[in-house]
């Protein structure tokens, strides 16, 4: 629906057809269900007591307490390496699989390859995380391979592979066809083509994919908790222990953290995404 | 004046020499293009096949093995883990099987839940999709940007945030106290209540996205047909825009109802271990329970359930719906 | 004659799709361009011109056939190991390179020293009149300027043949009718051989050399604009190129020199035989409307008067109830010769119409 619409009627007011009663009210009470509660949380990382219901000062002394944490450290220390790593593979592999998938005639195995890659999408988080815990488990009862913090890397990079093929495709699928065989008309081999025209021209997808797959990594917690062992915890890991322990301000603070690293990254993905369009 | 005639014995032989040459450049192009494409998606097809798909086959198989004494499995076929779902054994008389509810129970309660969510989801979301729908277009990129981002933020930190409201010590039971229009505070944590609220919370922006591409495509001009034809606005509605935007409204549900049904951070945080639904029954198999197969049986059982959701979805886009994703 | 042609193709063929659902595009289509010609292809969508461009340029292997160029056959190498350049009907820029560095590419692409490079480009934006927007995104030019920089790319290379799919046709009038010009004076300037893809009869009647008119994957008829327009070899290429009015008519003597036709309006025209028509033999003519003479008084009837400017257009009701058209040239004074209701009669003059072979 494109702009709005506006017709006299017999009264001579203008009328907006497009417009139906209360709905713009309940799409701002959406929004601000969706907000309000991370506001909230976000406002009492501020608040001058321990408590996370009663507003009585402003301070950031619970900030502080979070940077001097050491287990907190490490936890952000194994949250970016998993993170790092699972990242930069995910995203290489998906690259390639988007180079070979997208803008081709249907091919054999075509449907076979879709539901493989987006696989770890439509299956349950916690479903993938007692499997993915029972195989290591094997793995190491049967062959005694363990890979220590390797297989949350693993796991991760599982599930990430999905989320940064998703944009590479849409950027690829977007991209003129035309210009490839232009390059070739001039002399350009295969590969020079890829270089020169293709890659530059996908970037942007392969930027925003990336970011999301890192975003996505570092924010996951049903699978990491299940799957880490000692000395393996991340950030959300820790959250949800502190959690256990009882709730604290220092959590709301850690919190907003985390959330302020994801929206920004998020932001950074949507806004390359939408460049050179 | 027409064509150039040219000497037949040699355009013969040229031609066929041609042939050969054009065939060997179309076999060498066609070899390339194959072995690229191979070669390009094994790394990520090998990938999700050995520790994603495999783990899965791993879990099939557990389902029918015995469970181990301190948690993991004994290598002794059984269909024991199914039966476990259904039946109890009697104390006194192994082979005597009582039927138990308590699983179906919490089966129960998870698809009761995530339909209820998925209701509400759709009562909400729906004018929310509409006031997105029809704004001005420059504008929509951005409300498409406002309403996604909460997806992508941490699903623990969101529900955490909403656990904090709910709470007999939270914002909402002290604003009501202080406002004096309740006593004591309402009991809304650790109930089916919160735990809706919860996964209403999460999963909101899956049926908003759908519905929005659906209403964005949404050819205006049956609306003035309705107008012109004395509709009034909520027939309108009624009538014509939302059978006309059903497809939106199948992936939306099946986009919430799905991981709705096999939530695990909302029941836990929010359900408090009293409320279980299928997502910790299967990881408390893992923890405490130590009963592998049997967690590994309740995951099949879900994985099942949400492949039919799939295949419904599946079967509705196919059929020149919402393009998803 | 196979060394001095520029391009030759031998019984090309493309075949698309297999089996019952196999689209022939091009059928069996042999054809020589020669050196430093103005080459035109012209046809309807999907006669094959497209397809045919696509095979001299390497971007399609020919299901049967053979491409020679300058005598050596190309037919099996892929497009960046062909002499040859193309101009793209989408222009093909790369968006995220500038004026300059699009130019440069296909030097770039075959190692050209920096500074041959360098000279070149600033000599191709000369030559099509872009000095100075070097540093330009194609997203920063107008349509006409991000031609002239298609242009300038094929042409550094200075290619064998230029290829031209279809370059003026998302231009606006004026800018097109300009650009014919300037593509016709470039051609002659660099010596290059042009092919050029169009489906519009004016455009290929102003610019070309030689014409080959397509249709369904078939040359109709090759030979220069006159040869075209004056002597069409059958009805498709008499509809296709300006207008045509098609008579049937009965053979009435038959010899040597010409002979006369009777159409059943009454009419009697003088035509050079095609073929070796016996008498009572019905065949179609070919008459163009500004080839007929009309006089006050007769037997026809002025049924339509469409005033063009300098001519006007004429519909013409005979006694059998057909219809002609008729083009004549307006008076000095810029009036109609004739007003709808004149009576009138016809006049063709010998050789005038034209026997068609289908």
């Amino acid at each position: 629906m494109a702009d709005a619409a506006l017709t006299a009627t017999p009264r001579g007011r203008k009328v907006n057809l497009r417009r139906q009663p209360g709905f713009a009210t309940l799409a701002f009470f959406c929004i601000a269900f969706l907000y309000a509660p991370i506001f909230i949380l976000i406002a009492y990382s501020f608040n001058d007591s321990r408590s996370v219901s009663q507003w009585t000062g402003f301070t950031t002394d619970w900030y502080a307490k979070v940077f001097e944490n050491n287990e907190i450290k490490a936890a952000a220390w194994n949250s970016i390496q998993i993170a790092g790593v699972a990242t930069i593979v995910a995203t290489i592999v998906a690259t390639m699989a988007a180079l070979a998938t997208t803008r081709t005639r249907p091919w054999r195995g075509q449907t076979a390859t879709y539901m493989t890659i987006n696989l770890p999408l439509m299956v349950p988080e916690i479903v993938t995380a007692i499997a993915t815990l029972i195989f290591f488990a094997l793995l190491f009862n049967g062959l005694g391979v363990n890979f220590g913090i390797g297989n949350l890397m693993i796991a991760h990079t599982v599930f990430c592979i999905p989320f940064a093929y998703m944009p590479i495709r849409a950027r690829l699928e977007d991209m003129d066809k035309t210009l490839e065989q232009a390059a070739a008309d001039l002399y350009a081999t295969p590969w020079q083509t890829f270089r020169r025209v293709t890659l530059p021209l996908m970037m942007p997808g392969v930027t925003a994919g990336a970011t999301l797959a890192f975003v996505v990594s570092f924010d996951d917690f049903t699978i990491t908790v299940l799957l880490a062992g000692p000395g393996q915890s991340t950030l959300p890991i820790y959250i949800w222990t502190s959690l256990r322990r009882g709730i604290s301000p220092e959590i709301n603070a850690m919190s907003s953290l985390l959330l302020l690293v994801s929206i920004l990254l998020v932001t950074l993905s949507f806004i390359i995404g939408r460049r050179r369009k | 004046m027409t064509v150039a005639a040219a000497d037949p014995a040699t355009t013969d032989q040229d031609l066929k020499a041609a042939e050969i040459r054009v065939a060997a450049a179309n076999r060498a192009v066609q070899a390339r293009e194959k072995r690229g494409r191979w070669g390009l998606v094994s790394p990520a097809m090998i990938i999700i096949a050995l520790f994603g798909i495999g783990p899965l086959l791993i879990v099939l198989v557990y389902s029918f093995l015995e469970a181990g004494t301190y948690g993991g499995v004994k290598w002794n076929f059984t269909p024991d883990a199914y039966v476990q779902f259904l039946f109890e054994k009697d104390l006194f008389d192994d082979t005597h099987l009582i039927f138990t509810y308590s699983y179906l129970q919490i089966f129960g309660r998870s698809i009761m839940l995530a339909g209820i969510t998925t209701v509400i989801c759709l009562f909400l979301g729906y004018p929310c999709a509409y006031f997105m729908a029809t704004r001005p277009p420059q504008q929509r990129a951005f409300w498409v940007f406002v309403i996604t981002l909460p997806f992508w933020t941490n699903l623990l930190i969101r529900t955490y945030a909403m656990f904090v409201i709910l709470r007999d010590d939270g914002i909402i039971n002290n604003a009501l106290m202080n406002a004096g229009l309740i006593a004591s505070p309402l009991q809304i944590m650790f109930t089916d209540t919160a735990i809706a609220i919860g996964l209403l919370y999460a999963f909101l922006p899956f049926m908003v996205l759908p519905l929005y591409a659906s209403l964005e495509k949404l050819d205006f001009r049956y609306v003035e047909a309705g107008y012109d034809l004395y509709a009034t606005r909520g027939r309108v509605l009624r009538r014509i825009i939302i059978p006309l935007t059903k497809p939106g409204i199948v992936a939306g549900s099946i986009l919430v109802f799905i991981p709705a049904i096999g939530a695990y951070v909302t029941p836990t945080l929010l359900g408090g271990g009293k409320q279980l639904m299928i997502g910790n029954l299967i990881a408390l198999q893992f923890g405490s329970s130590r009963d592998w197969p049997f967690g590994c049986a309740a995951a099949l059982i879900l994985m099942v359930m949400v492949m039919i959701a799939l295949m419904i979805y599946v079967r509705n886009t196919s059929r020149g719906g919402v393009v998803h994703g | 004659m196979a060394d001095s042609d520029a391009i030759e193709v031998r019984g090309l063929t493309k075949q698309f799709g297999n089996g019952a659902d196999s689209v022939t595009a091009l059928d069996n289509v042999s054809l020589s361009i020669r050196q430093n010609e103005f080459f035109t292809l012209l046809g309807p969508s999907g006669c094959g011109k497209t397809t045919l461009l696509r095979l001299i340029a390497g971007f399609e292997l020919p299901t049967r056939g053979n491409v020679l160029l300058e005598g050596q056959s190309v037919v099996h190498l892929p497009p960046n190991e062909r002499p040859v350049n193309t101009v793209f009907q989408s222009y093909a820029l790369f968006p995220h390179m500038t004026v300059a560095q699009n130019i440069a590419f296909g030097l770039e692409m075959r190692g050209r020293p920096r500074k041959e490079i360098d000279g070149t480009v600033e000599e191709m934006l000369a030559l099509v009149q872009m000095t100075g927007l070097a540093a330009r995104k194609s997203s920063q030019l107008s349509g006409g300027q991000q031609q002239r920089v298609a242009l300038a790319r094929a042409l550094a290379n200075h290619p064998k043949v230029l290829l031209l799919d279809e370059p003026l046709s998302a231009l606006d009038l004026k800018l097109r009718q300009g650009m014919r010009a300037e593509l016709k004076a470039l051609q002659k300037r660099t010596g290059i051989t042009f092919i050029f893809v169009t489906h519009d009869q004016e455009e290929a009647l102003t610019m070309s050399d030689r014409i080959a008119v397509m249709s369904h994957g078939k040359v109709q008829q090759l030979g220069g604009p006159l040869e075209i327009y004056e002597q069409p070899v059958n009805r498709f290429v008499a509809d296709f190129i300006g207008d045509t009015n098609f008579i049937t008519a009965a053979v009435e003597t038959s010899g040597d020199g010409m002979v006369a036709c009777r159409a059943a309006s009454g009419l009697s025209m003088l035509v050079a035989p095609v073929g070796e028509p016996a008498t009572g033999d019905s065949v179609t003519l070919a008459l163009r409307p500004e080839k007929i003479q009309l006089k006050p008084g007769g037997t026809a009837q002025v049924e339509l008067s469409m005033y063009v400017g300098t001519d006007t257009s004429y519909e013409i009701r005979l006694p059998d109830d057909s219809r002609m058209a008729v083009r004549l040239q307006n008076a000095l004074d810029g009036r109609p010769a004739f007003q709808v209701g004149d009576a009138v009669s016809v006049e063709v003059s010998p050789g005038a119409a034209r026997m068609l072979l289908d």
